[in-house]
């Protein structure tokens, strides 16, 4: 009886050893095949970051928008205002022992009196209508103002709400308001705007999720004979997922830098424009692009959302290739 | 190496490819497998490099029982085994280098050492001159020297080959199949599947004639 040497067993698992090395040369291996696919067709490479670019860039420009209009306006807060119409009939020297009076209130910081004549000087010079009001010189038809600062904290709307209402009881003052109500409504306002900037990032970064499903989807669609032959010869399943996450990632990270290069051109428009209407107002603002943290978060983002879009399309496309 | 315990192949439209099928290939013996088209060949090759699992029976391949082995583990089990397909199935978007070096690279080799081994598979089917051209440049023969040479360029320790020659005509059949002889003389076991009997008749080697999903009894079949 002839005993035929026993075959040794097939080995079940990659060579051990030096893993780390291997692990950073498949990676590089993988990912500059990637960048050569990509580059093979490139009109369609564009194509497909363009769309990703124009996703990220409309929130990424509104929000950069908003930041904008949130930091010019800032300045403004500090402020916090009561201005007190007095009646017309009460003279320049009353408004001052009324203002005198206030200031022993607990409630009050600082009681400012701008007097009747100030007052029309003022609005001689700031409104441009100095001839209209020289017309009217003989009879100066604005009130004397007292300016409160109050030592309320300016967050509790409740006590600023009484202290408004007590000032507006006095029996010498026409009405009393807030100066920067409108501030707080555009703020309110604002608010909303952000909020609905959200909801459209959202959507958006959803719509990019399914465009990069869908391309990696026809990819894995037009390059279903050599995931079979790789299968076939021992490729796993990481092996063959792993191009197809590079080139999410490469066409996530392309649309973000598409989207940096779309604001920043839209930006670059807006700019002078927006800097003579600062001019108008006196003022020296000056529109910001977007910061730097911001310019990686947006490049980041999108390499994410590629990246997180082909791993969901290719784990459910991919198992339907089996080899024949 | 390859050993098939009354293996049963029924397909869910109720097709019985396989029926109680015995065989035995020795570790280094190389045979052949005919039959007509449709009795069960392609199903034999296909339950062996596990793109499919029997119904009843049992098949063990390099000391490997198939139907214990887990999904995971196919990858790696494939990597000991090189196939040749009738149509070649080549890659036309890759150089004859690339295609080559397609195992080495799954199995994660270095550049060098697939750059090495690549070259060193086509001097061996003598198309080194050709390592830069796409496999379309290429005649029916040539192509199919190349699928080859993809086989065996991460030395598997079988090779399986599905009517390698089915394409070619008989000068360049005889060709393929000294190739296939030159690999089993330093080792491989080798199972060819095809339907040219006068291509192996006299090579001396088993031949198994499958019938209908059986063997037909006779030389090599173990019944």
């Amino acid at each position: 009886m002839t005993s035929l040497p026993e075959p040794a067993k097939f080995a079940l698992s990659s060579t051990g050893g030096r893993w780390l090395r291997a692990w950073l040369t498949r990676h590089l291996q993988t990912f500059f095949y990637t960048l050569g696919l990509l580059s093979r067709a490139p009109l369609a490479s564009f194509l497909t970051a363009a769309v990703i670019g124009m996703a990220l860039a409309l929130p990424a420009g509104l929000y950069v928008l908003l930041d904008n209009v949130q930091d010019a306006t800032r300045g403004w807060d500090g402020s916090n205002e009561i201005s007190l119409f007095l009646q017309l009939e009460v003279a320049d020297g009353e408004a001052e022992t009324t203002a005198a009076r206030l200031r022993d209130w607990p409630e009050v910081g600082v009681a400012r009196v701008i007097t009747r004549e100030q007052a029309l000087e003022e609005f001689r010079e700031l409104s441009g209508f100095a001839d209209v009001m020289d017309a009217f010189s003989s009879d100066n038809p604005l009130p004397a103002v007292i300016v409160i600062e109050p030592a309320v904290d300016a967050g509790d709307a409740a006590a600023m709400e009484k202290l408004l209402g007590r000032l507006g009881a006095l029996p010498e003052v026409d009405f009393a308001q807030f100066d920067l109500a409108w501030l707080k409504r555009l703020y309110a306002i604002l608010r909303i705007v952000e909020r609905g900037v959200l909801v459209l990032a959202t959507l958006l970064a959803a719509g990019v999720l399914l465009v990069v499903g869908n391309t990696m989807r026809l990819g894995i669609e037009s390059r279903r004979q050599e995931i079979e032959i790789a299968k076939l010869f021992g490729a796993t399943d990481a092996f063959i997922r792993r191009p197809f996450l590079y080139s999410g990632l490469l066409y996530g990270v392309l649309g973000g830098v598409i989207a940096w290069v779309s604001v920043w051109i839209c930006f670059m428009l807006l700019g002078e424009p927006v800097q003579r209407l600062t001019a108008l107002y006196s003022s020296d603002y000056r529109l910001q692009g977007l910061a730097p943290w911001a310019s990686v978060a947006l490049v980041t983002g999108g390499a994410l959302l590629g990246l997180f879009g082909s791993w969901l399309s290719v784990g459910r496309h991919l198992a339907a290739v089996e080899p024949s | 190496m390859i050993e098939f315990h009354d293996v049963t192949k029924r397909y869910p439209n109720g097709h019985e490819a396989l029926r109680n099928v015995n065989l035995r290939v020795e570790s280094g013996a190389m045979a052949f497998i005919t039959g007509h088209s449709g009795a069960g060949k392609s199903t034999l090759l296909r339950l062996t490099t596990l793109l499919e699992r029997c119904t009843r029976g049992q098949v063990l391949v390099g000391g490997h029982n198939l139907s214990r082995l887990s999904r995971r583990r196919i990858p790696y089990f494939r990597r000991n085994i090189g196939v040749v397909f009738q149509n070649h199935r080549l890659l036309m978007d890759r150089t004859v280098f690339d295609n080559v070096a397609l195992p080495l690279v799954i199995a994660g080799h270095s550049h060098a050492e697939v750059g090495r081994r690549v070259r060193a598979a086509l001097h061996k089917v003598g198309l080194l001159g050709r390592s830069r051209a796409f496999p379309v440049t290429l005649s029916g023969g040539e192509q199919q020297r190349v699928g080859i040479a993809r086989a065996v360029v991460h030395r598997p320790r079988i090779l399986l080959a599905d009517e390698p020659t089915g394409n070619l005509d008989p000068e360049l059949s005889r060709e393929i199949m000294g190739l296939f002889e030159s690999f089993n003389h330093v080792g491989v076991t080798v199972l060819i599947a095809t339907h040219d009997i006068s291509l192996i008749t006299g090579l001396g080697y088993d031949i198994l004639t499958l019938e209908d999903g059986s063997f037909v009894p006779g030389a090599g079949a173990v019944t």
